[in-house]
């Protein structure tokens, strides 16, 4: 009835335009309408951008592709939405998006006031700061009285505040709302200092000409574990968003590649891929998917380390080295739960 | 027939169908329903809000505004620090709405009308100049021309350690800003504004009285100089007499940024500029049509009555042209302050930048946010309308 | 007396019976000098604003060309060939992402559709604009926001037959009634029957039609796909358009004897006009979504739609009531005099002429509104202004900076231009046409 009332109102508009009820159940939601809604930034270096041909790409939209082959076995059957630091929120809150996959920070109040769960970090970051090397400073601490190019609508605000305030120093921020204004006010010399999540400011400095000239200090001021997300209450569409991640993360740790998953998923004997893969036991049913879902969501863009390497590795121009990225057993943080 | 009914209604027992054929009810049971449905409406929106945030599990409450902000604001006209308060804040970006909106209305009225009489002259290059000028600015949508020009600031000044310090350190462009001298008010400063302020109603006392003696005895006196001389002399007589009070501070390069004298931002500086061109383009073609539509005639029936052209201008020309300049010269600064919202493009905090901006995405609270924002966007317009209003009655021809 | 003279002075050798060739002027009144002279250096205070500006102009020009012009790129596949080809502007990237700036991300294979629209747009408002073309085709101005929808948007063709036939038999139940009671029942019957068909039975309608008849039609494009000129576009021309109708009631609703209708027309129109339209669409993007029942939500691009209708139609409300004032009182009076009553006065006396002489206002509402679309890239649209945004993420083209918005600049000079000439041309015309 409601959404009759909504094309009573709109007319022959709804139609097209989509009122949809976001019901509890995400997951039927989606498979009726034959695609994932999934917001995504207006455009971060390697995270998210339009390719030529007007598509979008980068490590957040290959996420969500992920998960839509994990849904549907087809990678292309995802929508983006662009969302802005102030509508990202509200746009999932609303059901706009059924994903948010967009550079967002975990924290406490965003969990448990805004009430949105949250995967597992698929990028854990932290915010840091990048100056030229000829102003001569090696420390965040000496930045005393600088100028700093600072993104609006995210916790950098309050980080870099708080930072000032516990080193007794001043700062003139200089609020920014996208990463593509604050590199050009900082390449003008507008700004001493440009402060956001440290994988931001490489992506950034990657694309300067002389990126030789600038340097990252080596103080991270905060933590900024980077997670996709869905809204409270479907436990079931939450599960198979953290399940995807830990999927492809599975993968990585077992070789499993998008090129060899088929073959893996046939001839492997180590029983945990199997079970992921499909070849034994449903994994994939218990949460309403098909038993390939895993093995969908890997070929779509293959693991999280073939996923990374594409979009933000050391051979991209953003050259992001895996650090804290990196899986468990080479010293990262990147661990999933077993498949059993 | 209708006059037959006419009188026949008043003997007609009351029908239902009566309410809506009958011109007397028709308005009352339109205005009626009329009510209803916007009652219902309204209702219906209520009603939707509260469950959602029932739904969200949250509530709707103005107490976030007495917490700590936790974030920090370049330009501050009162003081504020990231403990300060997210009302102060708010009152920070009120603040700055105001004097981008205040300076921005100064600078376009006097651009227009200096592009606007241009506009006019027989000179052709200058008057395609400033058609070119017109047409150019006011074709191009207002936001663009924020972003140009704060490009523009960033990409073509020296940073502040290249910077040139002109005109013996007083004026130091940068592309952080402009830094000039800032006046520091000493001991005895206070009697010189008392001086100051006392001359300008002296001033003012004798212009009545200048005037009064004109239509008395019809003698004209060169108001002008004898006003500027009784406004400064006595306060620039006083400056010495106490021993120079008010210094300047100048700004000094220290550090990072030059430090001392006063700061004015690039983002308030783009902002401020893209605004007062953008809208200087309006008013000078309000202006061109204001004294396009004061007849030839009155121009040749002043100077038959032997007036010279200034005055002919002064007394005659504008007077009249003022009348159809200023009600649309009001509404140019009605859309300029709305305008000044466009801040958030360029990092300026201005009240969306504040509350409708950091306050709303770190608190969450978006409908109070913008409840209030719109709230005193409202309030300044009706003010401005308010006075447009005023001056219409006043200023209306008294036609009889 | 001058014949008498005339036939004297024939006989007379000495006086010339043919006038003497006309002497050109002198030669400091004519030709360029005498051009320049008086157009330039009149007087002294003539000759110095002269120098000065065209000092300006001059170095403006020697600055800007070789970058602009003479040194600039105009293909090259990233920001770096570009700086190794030439050392001005890299316009390559508006040739290569055009496609983008002007369509968004609509699919490529259709760009027909967007093209044919925007075609069929002007023979729409033609009939609006010029008075003589055959009143025949303002049926076919009628026709086009929901041509133009079904072809920007796609779909099957049953729902605007669908629509169409619910609009003939709102009519039809307009005309039944009207024959039985009063006007203003029959108009309400008419509304209520269409609304009744698009709650009850449109959707299924046309499911019905898509199972029986299959699915002819247009290829569906979402509304995310818009983006460029495209959704500038759309979003001016669906404001302008739908503001017309709402204008109206609004501005016949303020000039209203009824004071509830004329309190709430002007509360609408002085809270729209005296909040920013950045306010509404932070509105419209964060907050309409509460305002719907629980769990309805519609894209960002429909809310945004509906926000601009409104926000557009309390600024045609001024300029219609702006034409209604206009009108000399004595139209009012015939109207009553002849015994019309209300809507037939307003529907045939009134709001023709005041419409006509509101065009050159509405055209310059809509110039306002086609500016203040660039507004929606703040809230994440990707309008010629926010799509610039993904483009300089992309790591071909980051580092661009002036280029997208001098190609922006110059697109919505073109067109805003254009059409403020068109608004002065008409004034003019509906001058002579008062005079007669």
């Amino acid at each position: 009835m409601k959404t009759k009332i909504l094309s009573l109102a709109l007319g022959t508009a709804a139609l097209a335009f989509g009122a949809t009820a976001a019901s509890a159940a995400t997951l039927d939601d989606v498979k009726n309408k034959g695609f994932i809604q999934c917001g995504v930034s207006t455009g971060v270096p390697g995270f998210a951008f339009t390719d030529d041909s007007g598509d979008w790409q980068g490590f957040d939209p290959a996420f969500c592709r992920a998960m839509a082959a994990a849904v549907f076995g087809d990678p292309k059957a995802v929508k983006f939405t662009p969302t802005t630091g102030k509508t990202r929120f509200t746009a999932l809150a609303s059901g706009e998006v059924d994903v948010l996959a967009r550079n967002t920070t975990r924290t406490f109040s965003r969990d448990a006031d805004l009430k949105f769960t949250f995967a597992a970090p698929n990028y854990y970051d932290g915010q840091g700061f990048m100056v030229r090397k000829s102003i001569g400073v090696d420390s965040a601490t000496a930045l005393d009285g600088a100028t700093i190019c600072i993104q609006t609508g995210t916790t950098t605000e309050l980080n870099l505040a708080d930072f000032f305030r516990a080193n007794n120093m001043k700062y003139e921020p200089v609020p920014i709302e996208t990463n593509a204004e604050a590199q050009e006010k900082y390449l003008a010399n507008a700004c001493d200092v440009y402060t956001t999540d440290a994988s931001g400011l490489a992506a950034t400095r990657a694309a300067f000409e002389a990126p030789a000239e600038h340097i990252i200090l080596p103080e991270i001021i905060s933590k900024e574990p980077l997670a996709p997300l869905v809204r409270h209450g479907d436990e079931q569409w939450a599960d198979i968003m953290s399940w995807t991640l830990y999927a492809l993360i599975t993968a990585e740790e077992k070789g499993i590649t998008a090129a060899n998953a088929d073959e893996m998923a046939a001839s492997s004997s180590d029983p945990e891929t199997k079970r992921l893969l499909g070849s034994e036991d449903e994994l994939g049913v218990k949460l309403g998917l098909d038993k390939a879902w895993a093995l969908n969501a890997i070929k779509a863009g293959g693991n999280y380390g073939e996923i990374f390497a594409k979009y933000i590795g050391k051979d991209t121009p953003v050259a992001l080295e895996r650090g804290l990225n990196a899986l468990y057993k080479e010293g990262g943080l990147m661990y999933s739960p077993p498949f059993n | 027939m209708t006059v037959a009914s006419g009188f026949a209604d008043e003997v007609q027992p009351f029908r239902l169908g009566m309410l809506i054929n009958d011109k007397r009810y028709r308005s009352y049971t339109l205005q009626i329903i009329t009510i209803f449905l916007f009652m219902l409406a309204f209702a219906w929106l209520v009603n939707n809000v509260v469950e959602n945030f029932a739904r969200a599990g949250r509530d709707f409450s103005f107490s976030y505004l007495f917490q700590p902000a936790a974030y920090d604001i370049n330009q501050t006209l009162i003081e504020y620090t990231s403990r300060s308060t997210h009302l102060r804040a708010a009152v920070v970006g009120i603040l700055n709405t105001l004097l981008i909106a205040f300076l921005g209305c100064i600078l376009a009225t006097v651009l227009g009308v200096v592009i606007g009489v241009l506009r006019l002259s027989k000179n052709w290059l200058v008057s395609r100049l400033m058609t070119v000028y017109i047409e150019g600015f006011r074709n191009v949508p207002v936001l663009l021309w924020i972003l140009l020009a704060s490009t523009a600031l960033a990409a073509s000044l020296p940073s502040p350690r290249q910077a040139p310090v002109l005109l013996g350190g007083a004026f130091v462009p940068t592309n952080r800003g402009f830094y000039v001298p800032s006046p520091v008010w000493g001991d005895g400063s206070v009697f010189l504004g008392i001086v100051f302020v006392a001359s300008i109603i002296g001033a003012l006392v004798f212009g009545r009285w200048a005037h009064a003696r004109q239509a008395a005895t019809g003698e004209i006196l060169p108001t002008f100089w004898i006003k500027l001389a009784i406004i400064i002399l006595p306060a620039l007589l006083l400056y010495f007499i106490l021993g120079r009070p008010v210094t300047l501070e100048y700004p000094e390069l220290k550090g990072f940024n030059f430090q001392g004298g006063l700061f004015v931002r690039n983002s308030f500086m783009a902002l401020w500029l893209a605004l007062s061109l953008y809208t200087a383009a309006f008013i000078a073609e309000n202006v061109r049509s204001g004294i396009q539509a004061i007849s030839n005639g009155q121009t040749e029936a002043a100077y038959s009555l032997g007036l010279q052209p200034s005055r002919t201008m002064n007394l005659v020309i504008l007077p009249q042209a003022l009348r159809i300049i200023i009600p649309p010269l009001i509404s140019q600064y009605l859309n300029l302050t709305k305008n000044s919202s466009l801040a958030i493009a360029v990092g300026y905090m201005d009240i969306t930048g504040t509350l409708g901006g950091i306050t709303l995405n770190q608190t969450g609270k978006e409908m109070e946010c913008l409840l209030l924002v719109m709230a005193f966007y409202l309030i300044v317009s009706l003010l401005i309308s308010l006075v447009m209003n005023i001056y219409n009655n006043a200023m209306a021809l008294k036609e009889r | 007396m001058s014949d008498t003279h005339s036939h004297t002075s024939n006989n007379i050798a000495y006086v010339a019976d043919q006038s003497l060739p006309e002497l050109p002027a002198p030669i400091n009144t004519r030709g360029p000098i005498a051009w320049v002279r008086q157009n330039l250096f009149s007087t002294w205070r003539d000759s110095i604003l002269t120098i000065v500006f065209g000092y300006l102009i001059v170095v403006a020009v020697m600055k800007l060309a070789p970058w602009l012009l003479f040194n600039a790129t105009w293909d090259a596949n990233s920001l770096r060939e570009c700086r190794e080809i030439n050392t001005g502007a890299c316009f390559a990237v508006v040739n290569r992402r055009l496609n983008q700036l002007l369509f968004g991300f609509y699919p490529s294979h259709l760009y027909w559709r967007p093209i044919l629209t925007f075609f069929l747009m002007f023979v729409a408002f033609a009939p609006m604009l010029h008075d003589n073309l055959p009143r025949k085709l303002l049926w076919f101005t009628a026709a086009f926001p929901l041509l133009a929808y079904w072809l920007i948007w796609g779909g099957p063709v049953w729902s605007i037959v669908l629509v169409v036939a619910a609009l003939v038999w709102g009519y039809f139940v307009f005309r039944f009634v009207s024959s039985l009671a009063n006007q203003t029942a029959a108009i309400f019957a008419g509304i209520a029957a269409v609304l009744l068909w698009f709650l009850i039975a449109h959707d299924d309608a046309v499911q019905l039609f898509v199972s029986v008849f299959g699915s002819v039609g247009l290829e569906p494009v979402e509304s995310a796909k818009l983006g460029g000129f495209l959704l500038t576009f759309v979003v001016g021309v669906t404001g302008i358009v739908g503001s017309l109708p709402l204008g109206i009631l609004l501005a016949l609703g303020r000039q209203s004897d009824m004071p509830v209708v004329k309190m709430i027309c002007v509360g609408f129109i002085e809270f729209i006009r005296g909040v920013p339209l950045i306010t509404l669409l932070f509105v419209a993007s964060v907050l309409l979504n509460y305002f719907l029942p629980p769990g309805t939500t519609f894209d960002i691009i429909l809310r945004v739609l509906i926000m601009v209708t409104l926000f557009a139609s309390a600024y045609m409300a001024e300029v219609i009531r702006g034409g209604l004032a206009a009108l000399p009182r004595g139209q009012y009076e015939a109207a009553d005099a002849l015994g019309m009553n209300y809507s037939l006065s307003t529907r045939f006396i009134i709001l023709p002429q005041a419409l006509k002489i509101s065009i050159p206002g509405i055209v310059n509402t809509f110039i306002g509104l086609f500016k203040d679309t660039t507004l929606v890239s703040i809230i994440g649209l990707l309008d010629p202004i926010g799509i610039m945004q993904p483009i300089r993420s992309d790591q071909n083209w980051n580092g661009i900076i002036w280029e997208l918005p001098i190609f922006a600049g110059l697109v919505f000079f073109v067109f805003c231009f254009t059409m403020s000439r068109y608004s002065m041309y008409f004034e003019r015309k509906l001058d002579t046409g008062h005079r007669n």
